[in-house]
Formats: structure tokens, sequence, C-alpha cells
């Protein structure tokens, strides 16, 4: 293929590196928090401790995929209760509907791991080559000395922050502090070393070369996003009846015709996607906001307002165009869209949070043995089958005494015992077979079904739980 | 952002209306709507350049190409057979020690066990479904009436207790495989003429009578004379059955091959008896003794 991409025709597009010149301002600052807390978390949640007592882990968020539990603090879900990480994402989701809705890509300019990342990135870039100018001569310049040194420090910090990143991974898996110390002996798993590998890999390539192109190209939730935004979200965009007709700046003097843009480029220069946001919003804009802090640091030196980029409604561009009065920031805020989302979100949340606090400390399954119905016994009495299936949350190992009631008159029994209970260890689950029977001629063993209610008590405790279940008779 | 206009069809009128920073159009146009031609990112090229390589050396690596018998194998030996093997190797080498413990562990005890218990029932489970279901069902409910007994309730015809259980599974039932079968057979009362005909609906009645069940009292005391010359010697003298023998109790609610006037009369006439094969010599020890816990263990077991 001779030189492609000066064919204008060409199928394929090479990346144009992108060089963000640094800036300061409201919503650098706002990133720089953010980048803060966010990555503060991700690195320090594995190593807070939380005391569950001898038989748990002591790991604050912890999950356990091969013990099939999921820590939280005091909250600790068991498989069956997985409904509880399905509602989080459907909370996730909605909660991402709702701030897209309301402020447009706030999650991919500020929260977005890899907005995160690579600003991180781009932060150990500046550190190492300088800013945009040294930069870009550095980039422009032949392999000497200098340009290999520095590139090399580069990668390596990369490498370190990217190695750190896959290595924090793993430790949300199994005990931080012993997963650490197996990690440097050479004693941990072999996932464990194959999951910071490939987590090394991914962030430092899509930290330090990809940056802007999984946006573009491998993200889908910016597509999704467009079905999020409407005419009253908030996004970032140029007020192009004020900047325009844009021009240079002779001599401190703004010539006649000529709108507040001064052409001075630094929307673009601080762009981390590369894009001119005097275009008007566009798909690879993520909204960071850093156009937002270069330009009214220009408005200021130049004497002029600021905010000619700024956040604004579609609704507010015309209003601001026909001199009519905008709506506030609350009335696009609160509108029936984000009262609805925010509605369901929280419904959501409430329920969440309800069955939590409802949920019992013993579990009890039910499983009528169906193959056959029932069985005739040699006295003629009629005998049902159930597996229980009793999982013991409490903490403790503890004994459950299993009884029924019925309105019917019907003897029960436990398979391999003489008595009515059962031990069930601290944190486990046991299966244990009952049989339930109807004398011959019983009014339970001639009807076709009988209800009854299976129950499981805690010896010398206050847990109880049941289970409505049915008995089968020899029907008509 | 400017645009060229979007409604125009007319190739040379777009021509010219095309400004500079428009996207590239592929000239397809369809109702006013233009298809855009953006460019693929290059990288997108070498990744796909990348995984041809990959699929290459793939191929080349690991089983793929089908040739006339079998496909080539693959440098690296992969095999999912083999590895199914390990696997399965892997755990017969886990459960050895479990297995062993069943051997060596005495049969009558082996039900107070947890540990045993948990493992043959699992393990019982597995051979019952292979080789017990299609004559006893999947439930172990068997085939009433048509004479696969039911295992599931509290009546045995050989014994229920886990010595009884195992020999039962060992050597089988009136089988020519294993001289230790248990073997005994009943009289056919009405083809070999034992009987009148009258007789034997005198002891059917008597029979009906002894399982409390609907009778003619007339013809059942008469029968009583009848049951206690041919039939007290394997069915005992009050009618509940003798296991050293098979021979069923009369006396109960169960019947292996009805307990109607009809079935009854047919057992009487013709005799019935089922067959089982012996399993000592297609199971292992441990196999046996695995699914003779869990037979134990489905309800009936004494």
């Amino acid at each position: 293929m001779s030189s492609p991409d000066t064919n204008p025709n060409s199928l394929f597009a090479k990346r144009e590196p992108i060089f963000p010149r640094r800036v300061k301002g409201a919503f650098r600052n706002m990133k720089w928090w953010i980048m803060a807390v966010t990555l503060g978390i991700y690195y320090v949640t594995p190593w807070l401790r939380w005391d569950r007592g001898p038989s748990l882990p002591d790991q604050a968020v912890l999950i356990d995929i091969a013990n099939r539990r999921f820590f939280f603090l005091m909250i600790e879900i068991w498989p069956h209760e997985f409904y509880f990480v399905a509602g989080l994402l459907i909370m996730a989701g909605l909660g991402l509907f709702l701030f897209t809705s309301a402020a447009g890509r706030v999650w991919c300019g500020y929260a977005c791991p890899q907005t995160v990342w690579t600003d991180l990135f781009i932060l150990v870039e500046r550190w190492v080559e300088g800013d945009r100018n040294a930069r870009l001569r550095l980039h422009r310049s032949a392999w000497t000395g200098e340009k290999v040194r520095k590139t090399a420090v580069k990668w390596t910090a990369w490498l370190l922050i990217a190695m750190a990143t896959g290595g924090a991974w793993v430790f949300y898996f199994t005990d931080a502090p012993t997963l650490a110390v197996n990690l440097v002996t050479g004693q941990a798993h072999f996932v464990a070393y194959m999951t910071i590998l490939v987590l090394t890999a991914t962030t430092f390539f899509f930290g330090g070369f990809f940056r802007e192109q999984i946006c573009i190209y491998a993200c889908p939730w910016p597509r999704i996003q467009a079905a999020m935004i409407d005419e009253d979200t908030l996004t970032i965009n140029y007020r192009h009846w004020r900047g325009e007709p844009r021009g240079h700046l002779q001599k401190g003097v703004v010539a006649d015709g000529l709108g507040d843009c001064i052409d001075c480029m630094a929307c673009v220069n601080v762009c981390p996607m590369g894009i001119d946001i005097r275009d008007g919003q566009q798909m690879a804009c993520i909204t960071c906001g850093l156009c937002i802090d270069a330009c009214n640091d220009v408005m200021d030196r130049i004497g002029k307002p600021r905010d000619l980029i700024g956040y604004m409604a579609l609704t507010d561009e015309v209003a601001e165009q026909t001199g009519t009065e905008p709506k506030s920031v609350w009335k696009h805020v609160f509108r029936a869209r984000t009262i609805m989302y925010t509605t369901l979100w929280a419904g959501v949340g409430i329920g969440l949070v309800v069955a939590l606090f409802l949920r019992s400390d013993v579990d009890l399954n039910v499983t009528p043995v169906r193959n056959p119905t029932f069985v005739t016994l040699s006295d003629g009495s009629i005998r049902n089958t159930y597996d229980l299936r009793i999982l013991n949350k409490l903490g403790n190992d503890a004994v459950f005494r299993i009884s029924l009631t019925s309105e019917a008159d019907l003897r029960i029994s436990l398979e391999g015992t003489q008595e009515l209970t059962v031990n069930v260890a601290a944190n486990a689950q046991q299966t244990q077979r009952v049989y339930v029977v109807a004398a011959p001629g019983a009014d339970a063993a001639l009807a076709d079904r009988t209800d009854l209610r299976l129950w499981v008590e805690e010896v010398g405790g206050t847990s109880r739980i049941h289970h409505d279940t049915i008995f089968n008779g020899k029907g008509d | 952002m400017s645009k060229s206009p979007k409604n125009v069809t007319d190739p040379k009128l777009r021509a010219k209306n095309h400004q500079d920073g428009d996207p590239n159009t592929t000239g397809h146009v369809w109702d006013g709507i233009e298809e855009f031609d953006n460019p693929m990112p290059r990288w997108w090229l070498w990744s796909f350049y990348a995984c041809i390589v990959w699929a290459l050396l793939y191929s080349i690596a690991y089983p793929a190409w089908p040739m006339l018998t079998r496909a080539t194998p693959g440098l690296l030996g992969a095999s999912t057979r083999a590895d199914v093997a390990v696997d399965i190797q892997t755990f017969v080498d886990r459960n050895a020690p479990m297995r062993a413990a069943l051997e060596a562990a005495d049969l009558a005890a082996i039900p107070t066990d947890p540990e045993l218990v948990s493992f043959a029932n699992n393990a019982g489970a597995a051979v019952y479904r292979t080789w017990c279901a299609q004559c006893h069902g999947s439930g172990a409910a068997g085939v009433q009436a048509s004479g696969y007994p039911n295992l599931l309730d509290d009546d045995w015809l050989w014994g229920g207790d886990m010595e009884s259980i195992h020999y039962t599974i060992s050597h089988g039932i009136r089988n020519t495989t294993d001289e230790d079968a248990r073997l005994s057979e009943m009289p056919r009362f009405g083809v070999d003429e034992l009987l009148e005909k009258a007789q034997i609906d005198e002891v059917v009645q008597h029979v009906r009578a002894i399982s409390g069940q609907d009778h003619d009292a007339t013809l059942a005391a008469a029968g009583a004379g009848v049951f206690a010359e041919n039939c007290t010697g394997c069915h005992m003298e009050d009618g509940s059955g003798n296991r050293d023998l098979g021979a069923p109790n009369l006396t109960d609610a169960i019947w292996l091959y009805g307990g109607d006037v009809a079935s009854l009369q047919h057992t009487v006439i013709y005799s019935r008896a089922g067959a089982m094969p012996n399993w000592n010599t297609r199971l292992s020890e441990a196999d046996i003794r695995a699914v003779a816990t869990y037979v134990h263990g489905l309800g009936g077991g004494e």
C-alpha cells in the first residue's frame, strides 16, 4: 500500500496523536478531585477490614467466588440472593440514564475509568516530557538520546501504574494481605498472575496509546447516550452566535464585526479527544469541561464575559439567539423524564433495602419429590417425600427442628434419623429428606391435594421459617 | 456546523455543495439520504490482520484442518478427549479413599456414617440411574402391577436391611448366571392342575380376606383350608410371607402384580416371578455398596 493516508478515498485513517495542553480552572480542579477519590476508592477498598467473627473472612469488600459469597461491609450475599446484585446493576443503569438525560455525558467526562486513567497517563506524560509544545517538538524530533530516555521513563511510569491497576483488581477476589504476600513470593494462583498481566496490558495500551479511540470506536455507551439526550439535557456547547465570526485579536483590539472568539485554539489544544467544540456537539465529545476552563481563561484575559463555551441545553441555544430568557438550570434538570428515572431508581433502591432488612437468617427450600407423587406403605398409609434444603446464615452451628402444620392429620419423619432435628454448620447448607405420612383411609390419603406447611426453627433460638407445599393423596 | 444540503440527489449538484470538513460519502443516495464514507481507523486494519495471523498459527498449533480420516492433530497435541480422560482420572483418584472406606466398612454401619452416606448416595444415585432405572423406574417406584418392585415403600420380598439389599444386588434373583442368585418358585396351581378351579376361587377370596379387602365370606372360609394345605409352606400360616424364600406378604396393602380378584386368580393359576441380573460381575464392590446405600435410603430401609 503506497501512502494510503494521503489518498482522500482511503478506507483507513491513521490515528492523529493528541497532545492536550495543561489547563487550569474549575472543571480541571473538579476532575483532579474526582480522579483522586475514584482511584483512592479503587486502590484502598480491598485493604479495609471488617470483623465478621471467626468463621467468615474479615475483608470489608470481598467477592469470594470460590466459596460463592459476596461480602460488602455488614452485608453477606449468598448465590440465591443474586437479585441484590441484579438490582444494583439496574440501579447503576437507571442512574446512568438519569445523569445522562440531566447533564449529558458526565459519566464519560468525569467518572469513566477510561477517562480517569487516560487523564492520569497524560499527567505522567506532561511530567516527563513537558507541556503540549514540548511534547509536539519531541514527537516531531528524530530519535535522539533524550527522546529515547524520556520515552523509556514515560513508559516505565505507565507500566507501573498499569501493574498497580491490574494488581489491585485481584485483591477484591481473595484475602488481600495473604494474596499480596503470595504474589511477591510467587505462590499465588496462576489465574491471579494472568489477570494482573491482562489488566496491566489493557491499562497500559488503553491509557497510553488508545485513549480517545476507545471512546470513539470501542465503547457502545456513546451510541446509547444519544437516545438519552434531549433538548433539555445540559451539554457543553459553543455560543456561536456570540463568538462568530471568529477572528484574531489585532494588537489587543477586536476588529469591527467580529465575534468574541479570537480563534486562539485554546479549546482545541486542551481537548483530550482532539476535537473542536466550535463545530457543535459531536459524538467524540466526552463533555469533560476542559475547553470551558481554557476559554474562560482567555475570555478573562481579553476582558470579555465568560462562558463563550459552557454548559447549556438545546432550548437555551434557541432562546439565547432570539434574545428570550433561557430556562433555569433547575427547570432543565427537574423535568418529567429525570423525575421518572429518579423515581424508578429510588424505587428499586428502597425495594433492595427493604429486602435486605427483611431477609431471614435461615433459608428453606422445599422440593417435593414428584416421582412418584406418593408411595403406598404396607399398612396402606400414604407417604409423600420432600427434600428440604436448609441454609444457616446465623454465623454459628445450629440445630433446627423440622415440623409441619396442616388441617389434615399428618405425621412427619426424617430420613436417616429418629429425631426431628437436623444439624447445620455455620454458613453452610444441609439437605434433609423428610417423609410425611397420612394414615390409611384418612382424608389426606384419599384426597387429591392437601395443603401443608413445613416449619424449620432454630432449637434454643428465635429464627423460624416456613414453606407451604402440597401433600398428594390417592385422589379419585 | 455547516453541512451541504441533505436533500440534493444530483451528484453534480452535491459535489458543488460539498464543503470543507464534510465527511466523504460513498455516492449511494436513497430518498435523499446519503451514505457517509468515514474511514476505518488504521489500527482496526492491523488488528484484523493480526486476527488472520492468529487464526493461521492457531490452526497449526491446535487440531483444525479436516482431512480424510480425521482433523490435523496440531503441534501442541491438544485433545479434549485426553483432557476428559485426565479429568475423569482426577476424580477417580480423588474418590479412591472414599471408595476404599466404603468397601472396608461394615455394611450395616454405612447408613450411620454421614460422610459415607453422603458419598454413597451421590455415587449410588449415578449407578442406579445407569443400571437400575430401566426396570425400577427413574424414581425407584418400580412398575406397579407389572412385577418390578417399588423400592420406596417399606415392603421387601427378600429383606430391606443393608446386608439383604447388598446380597440381592450382588447375586440377583432367579438368574442363570450366578449360582448364589436368590431362587424360589411358586407352583402353577391351575396349569399343573394342583387345585380345582373352585378351590382357586376360594383361596383367592381368602387372600382378599386376610389383606383386608372386599371378599365373599363363604368362599373365603372355604379358602382358608385350601390356603393352609397348599400355601403356608412359603407364605406362612398367617400369610405374612417369608423373606428367605422371597414369598410376598399377602396381608399388606402392597401388591407386586395387583391385589384384585382377576390378578390374584392369574397369579395362582399361572404363578408369577420376576428375575434380576447379578451385578457382581459388572459393578465394582464399591459401586454395589453405594447403590445398596442409596436404595436403603429411599424411604424403606430397615
